[in-house]
């Protein structure tokens, strides 16, 4: 009875300590967050009313990666001469991909996939030892096998499913496009799906470009599109952003809100462990009252005369 | 703490659960060479829409809380003073080591590059903003707490031993090599036990320090557990996703823990057929509830804050799996509110399996069954793949049945009736 008491208030006293730690470790957080756009990076500009879903695309993209990016082609069963390259979607071996959406003989549409190369990713902010990373300078959100543990939280975390895992390999990677960072792009300027596309329907550059002609579009060809260019503002923006004649939750592409998955869970997770002061503070008071316990429960023993072992 | 509340179990290892055991054991560690021979796709139905599976969401997510009950069991005897459970703490602390040891080679199995773990270990690594970075390195200090808490078990015993089989057996060997067994083995042995007189009580002495730590960490990562999932907001079915996750899983790891607590004492005293520690159970079983509450108050009043509650009736896929968990806590926790059912061992064992299950069906529905990446994705556990975490799972039961044959890892009896003594059952718990 008389070690209860004692005990219940400590108890209320951890909670006023790691409650003041949490609300001080809040305001904090919130001081120094919130992102913004950073429209001088680069991306790419898809129009799925230009594409004429000729996978050329698809093609410069193994071509130009397949060493560097572990992609190897995808036979299709039919394909016994193992003639064509015909995956079914984004896979292991696959980092970009043209799909043909058919609502009828009439109204139909093509779309590409592949990273959208978000302002503020989800996969980089899940990743535990910094293998996904985004480069401040050109928005590029890329990966590093050397670093990477697999655990395959950024496939969890991403809400367009774009990072895909080599299932069948003995040692397995992440696959997603990185705009030919270390391919392409430093020898030409341009990713090789946008430098090959005949049809003009992948535009390469800086993101503001890229609104304004979007913008440019929309305005100039009224009943043409859908009145919205996907990616300018999903998640907290994207730099690779669509433009199309069809619904884009129809295309594949979710239909998604505004705010970034990642500020929401960073602002809890910057809640819980700001300047690692409530967990400090959570051990301290832990060892008081173990200490006081322990001590209590000596003397308690000691009058009694009935240790039987004891502690100390 | 004193050493002689504890005892050996004495009994033969060899029993024919033993061989079950080591057979599936076997059959799960197979697999888990051939997943690193031919690539995880091999034994797992996990796919690019469900990159976790059963291996994450069970011997991760769910085997951690219910390796829980050692943080539990440390809960009440260190922080709210309830001494007369330390006899049980030991076996407690044994089940968790396992839980997390195995939580952890589970990862590693999991892993598609386990070779690059190490960077958990480069501060230009190390990435604040991931909880998995959190988890893993709190599951990893973790389980380093467990073996030093469990470490005084393993030096009474190399102080007390004889060394009698490896005597017998270092004899037999040195018999056939026709040759004279050296004394120097003879004087190592004595050398380990002094060194294990030496160390006892000056780690008897730090441990507490270790202890609090072995509250503090759980506390940590099994509120992040939960924020894992916080990121998945397109994915998550709204029934869970919520900002409360870390503190929801928090919450659920203790009432798992003293639930498994108890169902781990009264398993193990039907098995090794030792008396039930009814008393003992009873006292804490008066916990449960409390913990239980807060947590469905929680639930139902963010659902009713995010405007969920009609989504929680819909008695679509979704709902049913979220209703099965709240009642099957709920109903655990209203056999509990009562006296005498809580002196009862046949419904201390019920509630408590009906809240591990509810529990544990909550961290399912989070990491698996609430999780939808879209149109086209399906996933149900391959046979090889349950039959690793199948092989896993027996490996800790194994482990445990041995261990308590060899260590001093069970409340010695006497004490405990002694401590019933002197605590009577009046005395709340």
């Amino acid at each position: 009875m008389t070690m209860g008491k004692p005990s219940r208030r400590q108890f209320l006293k951890i909670m006023g300590a790691t409650g003041a730690a949490l609300l001080a470790g809040k305001k904090a957080a919130v001081a120094n967050e919130g992102h913004k756009i950073n429209n001088e990076t680069i991306g790419m500009l898809y129009d799925a009313t230009k594409c004429v879903g000729c996978k050329a695309c698809m093609s410069a993209c193994k071509r130009v990666n397949g060493d560097y990016g572990s992609l190897s082609y995808e036979r299709a069963k039919f394909d016994t001469d193992g003639l064509w390259d015909a995956p079914e979607d984004l896979s292991g071996s696959t980092r970009t991909l043209i799909k043909l959406f058919k609502q009828s003989e009439q109204e139909w549409s093509y779309v590409k996939y592949s990273c959208m190369h978000c302002q503020k990713p989800s996969c980089v902010s899940v990743c535990p030892v910094a293998a996904m990373t985004r480069d401040p300078e050109t928005g590029i959100v890329d990966y590093n096998k050397n670093t990477c543990i697999g655990c395959r939280y950024c496939q969890v975390a991403c809400a367009f499913n774009i990072p895909k895992f080599q299932w069948e390999k003995a040692i397995p990677q992440i696959v997603k496009c990185d705009l030919c960072k270390n391919t392409n792009l430093p020898k030409k300027g341009i990713s090789a799906c946008a430098e090959v596309c005949p049809a003009g329907a992948i535009m390469f550059g800086k993101r503001k470009d890229l609104l304004e002609e979007a913008e440019k579009r929309l305005r100039e060809n009224p009943g043409k599109y859908i009145n919205h260019i996907y990616g300018a503002n999903e998640l907290g923006g994207t730099n690779h952003l669509y433009l199309a004649s069809m619904q884009f939750n129809k295309l594949g592409l979710p239909t998604l809100k505004d705010e970034a998955p990642a500020e929401f869970s960073e602002k809890i997770q910057h809640t819980i462990y700001k300047g690692f002061i409530a967990p400090v503070a959570l051990y301290s008071t832990l060892c008081f009252i173990a200490l006081k316990n322990m001590k209590g429960h000596g003397e308690d023993e000691h009058d009694t005369k009935n240790d039987k072992g004891g502690h100390h | 703490m004193g050493h002689d509340e504890y005892q050996t179990h004495e009994a033969k290892i060899l029993t024919p659960s033993f061989i079950v055991l080591l057979t599936l054991t076997l059959i799960g560690f197979a697999l888990i060479i051939l997943r690193f021979v031919k690539g995880i796709g091999t034994v797992s139905n996990m796919s690019d829409g469900y990159p976790w599976g059963i291996w994450i969401t069970y011997d991760v997510a769910t085997g951690t809380a219910i390796a829980c009950g050692g943080y539990a069991m440390a809960i009440l005897v260190y922080i709210r003073n309830r001494m007369h459970y330390h006899p049980m703490i030991r076996s407690a602390i044994l089940t968790s080591m396992f839980g997390y040891g195995l939580a952890g080679f589970s990862v590693m199995v999991d892993l598609g590059r386990p070779w690059n773990a190490y960077n958990f270990f480069v501060p230009s690594k190390w990435q604040v903003n991931s909880a998995m970075f959190e988890v893993a390195v709190c599951v990893m200090a973790y389980t380093m707490v467990l073996i030093i808490e469990f470490l005084p078990a393993i030096l009474t015993t190399l102080e007390k031993t004889e060394w009698k089989t490896l005597q017998h057996m270092l004899d037999l060997v040195y018999g056939r090599l026709g040759m004279e067994r050296p004394e120097r083995i003879g004087d190592r042995l004595d050398k380990v036990k002094e060194l294990a007189a030496w160390a006892r009580p000056r780690l008897d002495k730090v441990l507490i320090f270790v202890i609090v730590l072995g509250i503090t960490l759980p506390t940590m990562h099994q509120s992040s557990l939960g924020s894992l999932l916080l990121i998945a907001s397109t994915k998550l079915h709204p029934l869970w996703h919520t900002g409360f996750l870390p503190l929801l899983f928090l919450i659920n790891c203790m009432y798992i823990g003293y639930s498994i607590a108890i169902l781990e004492s009264v398993i193990s005293c039907y098995a090794f057929k030792r008396p039930f520690e009814t008393k003992e159970l009873s006292g804490m079983a008066r916990i449960i509830p409390f913990l239980t509450v807060i947590w469905l108050s929680v639930v139902i009043g963010d659902l009713a804050w995010r405007g969920q509650l009609g989504t929680a009736l819909s008695f679509n896929f979704y709902s049913c799996f979220f209703l099965l968990e709240f009642c099957l806590i709920a109903a655990g926790s209203l056999i509990l509110f009562s006296k005498k059912k809580r002196e009862s061992i046949r419904w201390l064992f019920v509630s408590a399996a009906l809240i591990v299950f509810g529990g544990a069906l909550y961290r399912f529905n989070v990491y698996l069954i609430g999780f939808n990446p879209g149109k086209g994705w399906h996933y149900f556990p391959a046979l090889a793949e349950l039959m690793v975490t199948v092989g896993i799972v027996a490996f800790e039961i194994l482990g445990y049945q041995v261990l308590v044959k060899l260590l001093p890892v069970l409340p010695r009896l006497h004490t405990r009736e002694q401590h019933a003594a002197t605590h009577p059952l009046g005395e709340k718990a």
